[in-house]
Order: C-alpha cells, then sequence, then structure tokens
C-alpha cells in the first residue's frame, strides 16, 4: 500500500532532492555574498585584479636571507620572500622538533625516575601554555641581550647580542661546486648501495656494513676532495663598525624566537607521540629478541623502533602541519614570514583583502597538502606489509 | 625438609625506600650519576627560582615597606643586589587582568556570570550529580543569561565588548567557541559520513580547508573580509567577528573527532537500528550519536584545550584577552620591563586551565575504559 506521498518515501528521489535543496541554497548564498562584495568594493573604491602584484611594495624587509630585498621590489617579491621565509623557519623547526622529541621521549621512558620526571614537568609545561605566549616570552628574552657593544663572544667568531646571532659567513670559491657534486653523488650511491644490501641480504643473509661505508661516502670522498682542491672556501668574519656590526651572516632574534618557541613546543607533543609509540611495542618483542641474543642497540634499532614507526607517523604528520601552521604566528614578534609580510603589510599597503587572504590561505593549503602527501608515502613505505 | 618450607623474606635492597632508591635511581653506575647530575641542577636552580619567584619578591610592598605604584619603586629596580620578581604589577592591574574595562560598577555581573559558568560546567564535567537533570536546564538557558547579563539589555546597562577584556574574553571566546562549535561538529561529521555525494563532498572540502590553513589567516578573514561580505547596515562586532573564525575552526577539528567516534560505532549499531524501522535523524540521534559522542569526550577536551590556547591570538587582530592586557600593561611606561613577571602570571592562568582540562580528559579516559565497553573493542 502506498500512500499519497510515495514518491517522497522513494530513497532515490529523496536523495536527488535534498541534494539538489543544498546545491541550491549553497549556489544562492554564494550569489548573495559575491553580489554585496562587489557593491561594497565599488563603494569603497577598491579595484579587484591581480595587477596590484606588480607595484613596488614600498617598505623593506629586514630579514630575507634567500632573496635580496629592496623597497622597490614588488608585492609579488614580497610574496616570495613570505613564502621562503615560512619554509625556512617550518623545516628547520621540524627537524630540531623530531629530535628534541624523539630524545625527550626516550629519555622519559629512561628508568631513572628523577630524569622521567623531570622530562615530564617540561612536557606538561610547554604543552599548556599558549604557543602565542612562549612566541613572546622568548623574543622578550632575546631583545634583553646585551647591546652590539657589549655583545657576547663565542668561541671567539660568533656574537650574541639584542640584534641577533653574527656568525662567519662562508664564501664559496671556485673549486666548491665540486664537493657539492661530489656529496650529491656519495647521497645518491649510498641510497644505491642501502637498496642492494637489502637485496642481497634476502636473498643470501650475507649482510654488508650499510652504515659505515656511508659515513665514509657521504663524509670523508668530500672531505678528501675538499683538500685537493686547495679548500676552496673561506670566511667572512662579522666586524665591529660604528653601531652595528659589518659583514658576516646575521641570524635575527625574530627568527631565533620563532625556532626556539616552535621547537620546545613541538617537540613536547612529539616527545609524547614517541612515548606512546615505543610503549606499544609489547614486551615479548623486547623479550623475544634477547632471547635470540641480539645486542641492547640492535634491539631498540631493529626491533622496537621500527615497529613504533608505525603508530608514530600519522600523528607525527599532523605535528609537522600544525607547525607549519602555527609559524604563521611570527607575526606576533615580526618575522616577515607569508602572513606578516604578505598577508599583513602588503594587505594593508594595498587595500586588496579579498585577493592577498586567497593567495595566503592557498599557499598554506598546498603547503599542508604536499607535507600530507610525503608523510603518507613514508608512512605506507613503513607499514606492516603482508607477504 | 624444614629449612627449605622456611619463608625467607625478600632482600632488603630490593624493598622499602632504599629498595626503591636503588632500583629507580642508582641502579647501575650510570643510572647514579644522572641521577647526581640530575640533582646537582636542581641544587642550583631550585633555589634561586624560588628566591627570585618568592623569598626575594616584592608582593605590595618594596623592601623599604612602600606601596608599589609603578616600575621604579620595584625593589630591585631601587637596588639591583636586592630583590626579585616585582608581583605589585599584577596586584595593581589585577582587575584589567580578570575584567578588562568592564565598569566598576557593573562588575558583579560579571562575577555572577563565572560563578553562574561553574554551576553550569558541573553537570557537563560530573555525571554523578545529584538533580543533574535540573542543572542540565539551567545549563541550556546560561548561554542567553550569560549574554544579557555581560552585554546588557533586559534592564541591564549595556557595556560594549570594546570594555571587555583579560580573563573574560579569553573566557567567553573559549567557552562559546566550544559550545557552538559542538553542534556544528557533528553536522559536518554526520555530513561527511552521507552517503549523499554532494553532501559529503561539501563537509570534506569545508573540514579540509579550514584544517588546512592557520587560525590566523581565518581571524584575518573575520576581520577583513567579513565586512565586505555583507550588505550595508549590518555592522559586527569585532568580538562577534572574531568569533565566527574561531568557530569555523573549531568546528572542523570536533567534526574529525566526532567523525572518529562514529567510526568506531559496530555497524551491527546501524543494521539494528534500521531493522527497527528507524529513520536517519531518529537513529543518528537514539542510538548512533550518545554512543560516539561518549567514546569521543577525550578527544573532544583535547581539541578544546587547544582552542583554549589559540584564543590568544585575537591579540593579533586586537581583542585584548588576557595575554593582550599583559602586553598593554607591558606598554605602559609604569610598568615598563616587568616582561617576566607578567608572562609569568599569564603563563600560569593558562596553565591551570588547561592543566586541569587534560587531568580530566585523563580521567574521563580511565573512566571509560573501566566502563562499559564499547562493542569495537
Amino acid at each position: 500500500m502506498r500512500s499519497n506521498l510515495g514518491f517522497f518515501s522513494d530513497e532515490k528521489f529523496r536523495s536527488i532532492f535534498f541534494q539538489t535543496l543544498v546545491v541550491g541554497l549553497f549556489a544562492l548564498g554564494l550569489f548573495f555574498v559575491i553580489s554585496t562584495t562587489s557593491y561594497n568594493l565599488e563603494k569603497r573604491n577598491i579595484a579587484t585584479g591581480w595587477s596590484f602584484l606588480q607595484n613596488p611594495a614600498g617598505f623593506d624587509i629586514s630579514f630575507s636571507p634567500f632573496l635580496e630585498f629592496k623597497s622597490t621590489d614588488t608585492h609579488l617579491k614580497v610574496y616570495f620572500v613570505g613564502v621562503l621565509n615560512t619554509l625556512l623557519v617550518s623545516i628547520t623547526g621540524c627537524i630540531a622538533a623530531t629530535i628534541l622529541g624523539f630524545i625527550l621521549g626516550i629519555v622519559r621512558l629512561s628508568s631513572n625516575w628523577l630524569l622521567s620526571r623531570l622530562v615530564y614537568i617540561y612536557v606538561e609545561f610547554s604543552r599548556n601554555v599558549p604557543l602565542l605566549l612562549q612566541i613572546i616570552l622568548w623574543y622578550s628574552i632575546l631583545i634583553q641581550l646585551p647591546r652590539v657593544k657589549q655583545s657576547l663572544q663565542v668561541l671567539d667568531v660568533f656574537y650574541i647580542s639584542n640584534r641577533g646571532l653574527y656568525s662567519p659567513r662562508p664564501i664559496f670559491e671556485s673549486g666548491f661546486s665540486y664537493v657539492l657534486i661530489a656529496i650529491v653523488l656519495a647521497l645518491i650511491s649510498s641510497f644505491l648501495i642501502n637498496r642492494w644490501a637489502k637485496k642481497r641480504q634476502d636473498k643470501t643473509g650475507q649482510q654488508f656494513p650499510v652504515f659505515s661505508s656511508s659515513i665514509g661516502l657521504i663524509f670523508i670522498v668530500p672531505l678528501i676532495l675538499f683538500f685537493i682542491l686547495g679548500s676552496p672556501l673561506s670566511f667572512e668574519h662579522p666586524e665591529l663598525k660604528g653601531f652595528n656590526f659589518k659583514g658576516g651572516l646575521v641570524i635575527r632574534p625574530e627568527f631565533i624566537a620563532m625556532f626556539l618557541a616552535l621547537s620546545i613546543y613541538t617537540a613536547a607533543f612529539i616527545s609524547e607521540i614517541v612515548r606512546a609509540g615505543i610503549m606499544s611495542v609489547s614486551k615479548g618483542q623486547r623479550e623475544a629478541s634477547a632471547a635470540i641474543g641480539l645486542k641492547q642497540t640492535w634491539i631498540m634499532r631493529l626491533i622496537i623502533i621500527p615497529q613504533a614507526l608505525r603508530v608514530i607517523v600519522p600523528p607525527l604528520t599532523s605535528q609537522y602541519l600544525n607547525l607549519t601552521k602555527n609559524s604563521s604566528l611570527g607575526i606576533a614578534v615580526g618575522y616577515a614570514d607569508l602572513v606578516h609580510g604578505f598577508g599583513g603589510i602588503s594587505l594593508n599597503q594595498t587595500g586588496q583583502a579579498i585577493e592577498c587572504m586567497a593567495i595566503v590561505m592557498a599557499t598554506y593549503l598546498s603547503i599542508s597538502l604536499t607535507i600530507s602527501f610525503f608523510m603518507n608515502i613514508y608512512n605506507r613505505s613503513i607499514q606492516f606489509k603482508e607477504k | 625438609m624444614n629449612e627449605m618450607n622456611e619463608v625467607r623474606k625478600p632482600p632488603v635492597a630490593t624493598t622499602g625506600i632504599i629498595g626503591w632508591l636503588r632500583i629507580n635511581l642508582f641502579f647501575n653506575w650510570t643510572n647514579s650519576l644522572i641521577t647526581l647530575f640530575v640533582i646537582y641542577c636542581l641544587y642550583q636552580f631550585i633555589p634561586w627560582i624560588l628566591d627570585w619567584t618568592i623569598f626575594s619578591a616584592d608582593f605590595k610592598y618594596n623592601y623599604l615597606g612602600e606601596q608599589i605604584t609603578n616600575q621604579e619603586m620595584c625593589s630591585r629596580n631601587l637596588d639591583p643586589e636586592n630583590g626579585g620578581a616585582c608581583w605589585a604589577v599584577i596586584y595593581v592591574r589585577f582587575y584589567q587582568f580578570i575584567y578588562g574595562f568592564y565598569p566598576k560598577v557593573e562588575v558583579w555581573r560579571v562575577n555572577l556570570a563565572y560563578v553562574m559558568l561553574a554551576f553550569a560546567l558541573l553537570p557537563l564535567l560530573y555525571a554523578k550529580l545529584p538533580y543533574r537533570k535540573y542543572f542540565l536546564y539551567f545549563t541550556y538557558i546560561f548561554p542567553v543569561i550569560a549574554y544579557f547579563l555581560l552585554n546588557g539589555g533586559l534592564g541591564f546597562t549595556e557595556v560594549s565588548t570594546n570594555k571587555w577584556g583579560g580573563l573574560l574574553v579569553t573566557l567567553v571566546l573559549g567557552c562559546t567557541g566550544i559550545a557552538l562549535a559542538f553542534p556544528i561538529g557533528i553536522m559536518l561529521a554526520l555530513g561527511r559520513r552521507s552517503k549523499l555525494p554532494v553532501i559529503s563532498m561539501m563537509c570534506t572540502l569545508f573540514i579540509e580547508f579550514i584544517r588546512g590553513v592557520p587560525l590566523i589567516t581565518l581571524l584575518f578573514f573575520g576581520m577583513v573580509m567579513l565586512p565586505l561580505f555583507l550588505p550595508e547596515g549590518i555592522d559586527m562586532d569585532g568580538l562577534v567577528r572574531v568569533l565566527v573564525a574561531v568557530t569555523l575552526f573549531q568546528s572542523a577539528y570536533m567534526a574529525e573527532v566526532i567523525r572518529g567516534g562514529l567510526q568506531a560505532i559496530p555497524p551491527g549499531q546501524y543494521e539494528a537500528a534500521k531493522s527497527l524501522g528507524m529513520s536517519y535523524w531518529r537513529m543518528n540521534l537514539l542510538i548512533i550519536l550518545p554512543q560516539a559522542i561518549r567514546i569521543s569526550i577525550p578527544p573532544i577536551v583535547n581539541t578544546s584545550i587547544g582552542l583554549f590556547k589559540d584564543t590568544t591570538l585575537v591579540i593579533i587582530v586586537g581583542i585584548l584577552d588576557l595575554l593582550g592586557i599583559g602586553r598593554g600593561t607591558l606598554a605602559d611606561t609604569n610598568w615598563l620591563g616587568l616582561s617576566y613577571e607578567i608572562y609569568f602570571f599569564v603563563s600560569l592562568v593558562f596553565f591551570i586551565f588547561t592543566f586541569g582540562m587534560s587531568r580530566y580528559s585523563l580521567y574521563l579516559e580511565k573512566k571509560l575504559k573501566t566502563g562499559i565497553n564499547m562493542g569495537a573493542d
């Protein structure tokens, strides 16, 4: 028996009906927003379009280690400087946070009660205080360092002051490119050796000293080449002239504060992930590997870590994503990253809010997607493969 | 025979305090060395920090016995050899840290709202509360009461939101963000798992977009772009604009957490509900969601901790929350250079809230593990 509303209780019809309704409402909302926006923009005399990217920026960026930036450069260049600065602090932060996080995670599991408690206190404090506050705190510590004239000298060549860290700048001379080529070749060949050794071990059971031979290839061969070519590398030392240092490489306090805060904050999360990962490996694994006579260090490297990594990598990926997104907080201390440089100063100068925000958001989305993509590939390579 | 049956006590070295010390601190010589080194570091560090924060610190009066009204009167600025932290800045500016620039005559309203918030949270946090049902009714109407109480109307004089600040703004942002994001998050999670391809795609796109961009860009979006999207005459309050951004942000994260809970529900539950002839909404509201939310409460609390910390970002768009008041105080020439005291205090307040929340989520996790087992495991 079918009621009058028979066609409405048909699942197929209903699904099409609701979806059309949603799409219709969405399109209506979009139309409303676009029409009001274009009206508002017209009233405020803001021309839409991308031509503003070619206009000169008219402001200086104090920290641009990769691209030379002058105030006559375009807003497009501001964008590139911002992307590079965001990537710089994200990548260095991720590396430091991973190293620190792994060390702390392992120390947290140490049998020494005092040490593991100490790490626990560190983890709780750094996880529970807002990152922005930590960035500002680090920055306020760094700018209270001595002035340039009284700067602290470390190892005779580094100078630390409230203007940042000054270190010698390496100057690459003509032969240095050969050394770089040698390093790249060594990396590729050690990768190939690793694959070959694995295949051979699977087939014949014979082992090959992959680690020591790789170290030899990557470090010693380029080093020998370096000396044969007559050390084509010299340093330009910073010198105090007037009120500031001239020459050398300068790392600004904004970058140091961002780097320290991001890596210390994220390391606390990573250490908990590492701890959970190691604890997820069952006790029997350790006992079984001890029973077949593996050395303590081998148990960690060959049995525990590979199994723990399966648990560690997915949440580690989201920590990397968080760190990258959190690098946008550089605006609080004036670190010229994507949000501060392009989304902040350029936006305010040109008034092109929609275009600037769209570019900034799209850039972050693509960075996030790229990180997820590579981490997913890595994750797949370490997951348990059933043969 | 007799000798063998005799019960022998365990060796002294593995029981009692000495045994504990041996096993946990001095198990072998490397361990002992580490322990001694850590103790040495603590011995160097702890007296110094205690001295700075408590013993040589000024609380209200400096070492001459005068009441401190600006940074020049702090003991450590009068005599650098003498004196530690100068907590007087917190004492003098305490009102601003807690209420912002809320008029003093009306401040009882904020205090009342704080107390009512505690009562509203009680039945949510503690499931065994007597008369929980009636408390829950209060929780549902609390947002309305709080709105009129804080903002004005219904006979209360109006206090515009640009006078709000400090802890008040932090709590308003945190609580409203979490409370609004919860239902939106549920809808998004259901939408993402929906069989209708258009709805599932739209929800997925929204969630992934929000999760892919930093909160600060969403705040800029709320501040700079939202006014452009709205027709003339609708002038949105700054705090509301920030709230929109914070809620959108939090609901995407909430959706993912609830989706995790939904995925943990065994398919048998769906099938059983459908075989009873339940509609989609009845099935979800009565069978699926109560179970899914129950298991996702600990991660919900964890994302809420994240949001609570992230509310500090609003200072970048010019809203004065707890950290904003701290920075404002530092910019005042009367309190120049007291950054450590102020940041220490603000960190401590945040730490108390977030650490309390994380302990609570641990307690819930333990309770869930020992309580009813979800069919999944």
